[in-house]
């Protein structure tokens, strides 16, 4: 991929980001950084492109399966604290139905 | 196709999924869905990644993934909604540690197949990964710690600080420039450790009650920094994944400072704040102002005849551990047939939303929960307003006092309200360290104590009523 395909995939992505998460309500504001925490956490694809290319370096080996350790934590508690928090955000339960008679 | 081909399709449908799931945040109903699909992006991503034709040893990508998943998932479930900011502040470190690590790694990937020179677009991302990453790394643990109380929450300063700190970045920058044009390992290990210090000296003298700004900073921070490991290794989902958590920081970052009425650069580099003052207010001629008290019965008779009543719950609530008797209280008022709405400001809890997440908890539905502006509208017909554990956010001389250290931040008006009580352990100012005259207004009253048992009382009061 040229640097410039980059620089344009880039300014498309951060036009996007800002459009879209300029519309969540602030009552969302916690769930949507804890959100994004885990949507960073996709360094953990980076991770893995080194330490399944390592072959037996020390260094790669030692930078990669912390990085991959680091990256898998931040994904998996990045989505199941958001999807903890997002569960508690409920209606008003619907008024109980009057008994007829 | 070939398999390049269909792990870049993967890629394009993981980039989908996070922009649908950020789109579907934007209202209750869907939010969690949202997450879910942005979850799935992320699994059809790295199952396309673990299938690409460069992995081939899987054991310690195993190894690592499961022993990193486990523990996430374990502290996720477990952590507790109020240390729910310490929580997203390790989260990032650990993100912008694995962008740093990963830097490294390729750098030396470069040094050992005896390159000598980086390319100009490697050398900037795999730097600005290195250093950024380290940064956020260690600074996020700093915060962590602050929010944790490991390390105090007071801003904590030392001589030439900002020199040291502006010095420091010069050496690393040069470090970087010059680990550009000789690739030499310990070089760049001495420029990220020097960074990881900047770090630490970055977040140090930030005081607690900033913290919100701080790590939506942060979180800017590590986006950005993965997204440079995407130009690195010539990855376009790292790139946009990346970059949408930059923009999603930055702009968390410019309306929290905004919202407390300071600039991002006051907040990172002006330590701002201590432990709240204490002492009463004086008058113009000296003497003490007047402070008129209420107390739990005679609230719980005033409450149950009014028509509407506005509760705005500070970070003091949430210490106080108080948002189960808050929302018993609004229930109960509720069944009598008052309307009950919260306000909350921006700032309200220790990071952006916070106090709607403890509300959340609390079973508090999302419709009874006002942003500011809803509910600065909706004061002028409330009867009733109940200040919970807030004081700045309602310290009407940011609106009137052109003299105060306040003014100019949006403020919840309560004193459009007809009364108002405030719930407060004593007489101490806010973070800010600035007297409130709202304390003093002839339609205010305190009720003094812990809000917890002024609440539970009040429940009891409202029963009996």
């Amino acid at each position: 991929m040229s640097f410039i395909t980059e620089l344009v995939i880039l300014v498309l992505a951060a036009w996007v980001g800002v459009e879209v998460i300029s519309k969540v309500p602030q009552m969302l504001h916690t769930p949507l950084m804890s959100g994004t925490n885990a949507i960073h956490g996709v360094v953990v694809v980076g991770a893995i492109l080194v330490l399944g290319a390592a072959a037996g370096g020390t260094v790669e080996t030692i930078c990669g399966v912390v990085a991959v350790a680091f990256g898998a934590a931040n994904v998996v508690g990045g989505f199941v604290v958001t999807d903890r928090m997002l569960q508690m955000f409920r209606r008003r339960p619907e008024p109980p139905k009057q008994d007829q008679g | 196709m070939t398999r390049v081909d269909l792990i870049q399709v993967a890629y394009l449908v993981a980039s989908f999924c996070f922009i649908l799931g950020l789109r579907w945040l934007s209202s209750p109903r869907t939010a969690r869905r949202g997450n879910l699909v942005a979850a799935v992006g992320m699994l059809i991503a790295i199952i396309a990644t673990l299938v690409d034709g460069r992995v081939i040893g899987y054991t310690w990508i195993a190894i690592a993934a499961f022993v990193g998943g486990s523990i996430g998932a374990l502290v996720a479930r477990r952590v507790q909604m109020t240390a729910m900011p310490q929580l997203v502040a390790l989260l990032n470190g650990l993100g912008g540690g694995a962008a740093a690590l990963i830097a490294i790694s390729e750098y030396h990937a470069m040094s050992a197949s005896g390159e000598v020179a980086l390319g100009a677009v490697i050398a900037v991302s795999v730097m600005f990964s290195t250093i950024v990453g380290s940064i956020s790394f260690a600074g996020s643990l700093v915060a962590f710690g602050k929010l944790q109380e490991i390390v105090p929450g007071r801003p904590i300063t030392w001589p030439a600080q900002k020199m040291i700190n502006g010095l420091g970045a010069i050496v690393v920058l040069g470090l970087a420039a010059y680990a550009s044009f000789n690739i030499h390992d310990p070089i760049l290990w001495l420029a990220a450790a020097i960074a990881l210090l900047l770090g630490v000296s970055a977040v140090l003298p930030i005081g607690g009650a900033d913290m919100p700004v701080v790590i939506a900073f942060l979180n800017a921070c590590t986006g950005l920094a993965a997204a440079a490991t995407g130009f690195a290794l010539n990855n376009s989902l790292l790139i946009i994944a990346g970059v949408l958590v930059g923009a999603s920081g930055t702009l968390l970052t410019q309306l929290m400072s905004k919202a407390m009425n300071r600039s991002v650069a006051s907040v990172l580099f002006g330590a701002f704040g201590g432990g709240g003052g204490s002492g009463s207010a004086v008058g113009a001629s000296g003497e003490a102002l007047p402070v008129l008290e209420i107390s739990a019965s005679d609230l719980a008779a005033q409450l149950v005849y009014a028509r509407r009543v506005m509760i705005v719950p500070g970070y003091g609530l949430a210490v106080a551990q108080a948002q189960h008797p808050v929302r018993e209280l609004a229930d109960l008022l509720i069944a009598r047939g008052v309307s009950v709405a919260f306000a909350i400001h921006p700032v309200a809890g220790r990071m952006p939303g916070h106090m709607n997440v403890l509300l959340a908890e609390a079973d508090v539905p999302y419709d009874q929960l006002l942003e500011m502006e809803e509910a600065n509208a909706d004061f002028p017909q409330t009867d009733i307003v109940l200040v919970i554990g807030a004081n700045d956010v309602v310290n009407p001389a940011a609106r009137d006092d052109e003299s105060s250290a306040l003014y100019g931040m949006p403020i919840l008006e309560v004193d459009n309200a007809e009364h108002v009580i405030v719930f407060k352990r004593s007489m101490a100012t806010g973070f800010a360290g600035v007297e409130n005259m709202l304390f003093h207004d002839p339609k205010t009253r305190m009720l003094f104590g812990d809000a917890r048992k002024s609440l539970t009382q009040l429940v009891q009061d409202v029963q009996a009523v």
